[in-house]
């Protein structure tokens, strides 16, 4: 995939306001056929991005080049990208196939062949029938596969979604993002979405760029972004993470040890680091990936195998418990008054009444488990 | 328990008894004596008898007032549509300016409201009359254009022939125009402002230009400020007095001269009552109208 050209690319692209910098120098591309996410909180930049590749804004400085050429003088009715907007931005005055039909009618394509292929886009949305309706008769999931028709009907290079599910009820949205990924292997069109919801990012996209303040953090896979976060801001918001500030005390090739005054274990990783300068460093590590022990007076501290005796093992105190059906969430009070987040499957149906609140734990993790951090 | 206002018959009866009592006493009661006098007679000089005659109403629509009645129409019509020409351009400009700049536009175009009608008005006599600026500015271009010609050795163009821009049908177009353009802008650019950017953006998505987007998108979604700004431009300009009685020429006068006539002049008060009235009548056809083109469109709302 790498091999080709990509079809889109931004390079060097800074958005100024004013004296509000909202992208600061942001480079990256995206392959053809990928459901690329832009991901962030909300004023990271994310939308000024997708703007400018619509062409609504205009970079400060920088380049934008789709299948290579520039379209920075492009205007943006002739570019071939089209937009969901994230309010749908539905005509209210035509009713749904007019709707469909208006970018057809804009490329003069012949009326016989119109009707057929808005017909096609409203099936393909699962619509078909409700084109004689006008807008205010549609729910509102309705509303937005107009939008996602309207923007397919034009087969555009790449489709450009603006936080598509965020206006949609929970249970809607789980439906819609199922729909998204189908019918982005369906149609084969590259997807560039917008987002601040790190869920639907990993749900829906092949890869993701992770955005803060205006600053490209990380463009990676899914599983890359949570297994692999590259920065503190990363690995906090994907998921949730238990961050250990703390020193390198061991660092060879085939393992490493992290001394932190948070803990009053070692962390134990079974591989070296790299990059580090000798300064601070943080191990963070996912709530999923810590195991809740019992903790009978005198027992000794447990050992997952690959760690030396007394590493990677925290005695806590249940403190809170989080019951959420299908898995729990425990906050562990540790030596110190810290709390850690621990997550548990409830495998069986009384599995939730094993740890109780106030019950004395272990806390255990594989050495390969935690995170290295270098900012 | 809190009880809404509405609900509480005293407070209700307060708060509407004043505004109701005046209205009843100082618009209903004297509209009500009018509509009276419009079935009379006039019996001596001030002396006026009803009768129930329908005579008042059978003049009213006789050749020579059906004429004029139709050439209010026809200039109060020409009225908005060229303030809907001029103001709809003037609206857009206002919507897309920057906030700062938009608050400037907005007291630019509310500053004439704050002016008498009169000083406006004799403001326009002094830039159009014949001595006036226009002439005055025109005066000098064509004797710099003469003394051009001289200089070159071409033939004298002759004197300056002022323009006769007063007391004519233009004039009163002109300051009829001028006098409801804030009325025509206003409801325009607030059905603008209200419209969703991200439609116009959608449209421009989809590959359409500016101009098909604006007569597409933007004019449709602005029918409603469309229509209550033609309709409110349209009214006042259909009863408008002053601009014709001072601006026009003797072929210039629209039908609140000729009512103004019979109150006074002619001293008919029936008849002048039953001329008003047949001009309410067609403002309500007006209104109706417009009530009727809102409720068949309503997703443009």
């Amino acid at each position: 995939m790498s091999d080709k050209p990509p079809i889109i690319t931004f390079e060097n692209i800074t958005k100024r306001f004013g004296k509000m910098v909202a992208v600061d120098n942001v480079s990256l591309s995206v392959q053809e056929g990928e459901f690329f996410s832009l991901l962030g909180p909300s004023g990271c930049g994310k939308t000024t991005l997708l703007r400018m590749l619509a062409g609504f804004e205009t970079p400060t400085e920088g380049r934008i080049l789709i299948d290579g050429q520039d379209i920075s003088a492009v205007p943006p009715n002739k570019r071939p990208v089209n937009m969901v907007f994230q309010s749908y931005a539905v005509f209210p005055h035509m009713t749904v196939a007019d709707n469909v039909a208006y970018g057809l009618k804009v490329d003069r394509v012949p009326a016989a062949e119109r009707k057929r292929r808005v017909e096609e886009a409203l099936e393909l949305v699962q619509l078909g029938g409700l084109g004689a309706r006008k807008p205010d008769q549609l729910s509102g999931g309705q509303r937005q596969r107009v939008a996602l028709a309207r923007a397919l009907v034009k087969r555009p290079r790449v489709l450009l979604l603006d936080e598509p599910l965020s206006a949609l009820d929970a249970k809607l949205r789980e439906q819609m993002r199922t729909e998204l990924s189908t019918l982005q292997e369906k149609v084969g069109i590259t997807f560039i979405m917008v987002t601040h919801d790190q869920d639907e990012a990993l749900a829906l996209a092949s890869r993701c760029a992770v955005m803060n303040r205006g600053l490209l953090q990380q463009v990676a896979s899914p599983n890359d972004l949570y297994e692999f976060p590259n920065s503190r801001f990363v690995a906090d918001f994907i998921g949730t993470v238990n961050l250990f500030e703390g020193v390198l005390a061991v660092d060879e090739p085939d393992h490493a040890v992290i001394k932190s005054p948070d803990v009053a274990t070692d962390i134990f990783l079974d591989h070296g680091v790299t990059g580090a300068s000798g300064g601070v460093i943080w191990a963070a590590l996912r709530p999923e990936k810590i195991e809740l022990r019992k903790r009978p007076d005198g027992s000794v501290a447990p050992n997952l195998g690959d760690a030396p005796q007394g590493a990677n093992a925290l005695a806590g105190v249940i403190r809170h418990e989080a019951y959420l059906g299908g898995e729990s969430i425990y906050e562990v009070e540790i030596e110190g008054g810290r709390r850690i987040k621990v997550k548990r499957t409830n495998l069986t149906r009384w599995d939730q009444e094993d740890f109780a609140l106030g019950e004395a734990v272990w806390l255990c993790w594989h050495a390969c488990s935690p995170a290295v951090l270098l900012s | 328990m809190e009880v809404s206002w509405t609900k509480a018959k005293a407070v209700f009866a307060a708060a509407l008894g004043p505004p109701l009592f005046w209205l009843v006493l100082f618009f209903l009661v004297p509209l009500g004596i009018v509509w009276a006098y419009s079935f009379g007679r006039n019996v001596g000089l001030t002396e006026i008898s009803f009768t129930g005659t329908f005579a008042n109403y059978a003049r009213a629509i006789e050749p020579l007032y059906l004429k004029i009645f139709i050439k209010s129409a026809w200039v109060a019509g020409l009225t908005t549509g060229l303030c809907l020409v001029v103001g709809f351009p003037v609206a857009l400009a206002i919507t897309f300016a920057s906030e700062k700049a938009k608050a400037w536009l907005l007291l630019l175009i509310m500053l004439p409201f704050w002016t008498n009608l009169l000083i406006r008005t004799y403001a326009l006599i002094a830039v159009l009359r014949t001595e006036g600026y226009i002439n005055m500015s025109l005066g000098w271009l064509w004797h710099g254009g003469g003394m051009v010609a001289a200089l070159l050795g071409l033939k004298p163009i002759g004197d300056f022939q002022p323009l006769e821009l007063l007391h004519n049908n233009f004039a009163v177009i002109l300051g009829l125009v001028y006098v409801h353009l804030p009325f025509m802008v206003l409801p325009l650019y607030s059905a603008l402002d209200r419209l969703d950017r991200s439609l116009l953006e959608a449209s421009l998505d989809l590959g359409a230009g500016q101009m098909r987007t604006l007569f597409r998108i933007v004019v449709p979604l602005a029918l409603p400020g469309i229509a209550s700004g033609v309709l409110i431009t349209f009214i006042p300009a259909l009863g408008a007095y002053l601009t014709p009685d001072l601006l026009g020429g003797p072929d210039s006068q629209m039908i609140a001269n000729v009512i103004e006539r019979q109150f006074k002049r002619a001293n008919d008060w029936p008849f002048g009552a039953a001329l008003s009235f047949v001009l309410m009548y067609l403002t309500f056809i007006a209104i109706a109208i417009q009530a009727l083109m809102s409720r068949k469109s309503p997703e443009a709302r």
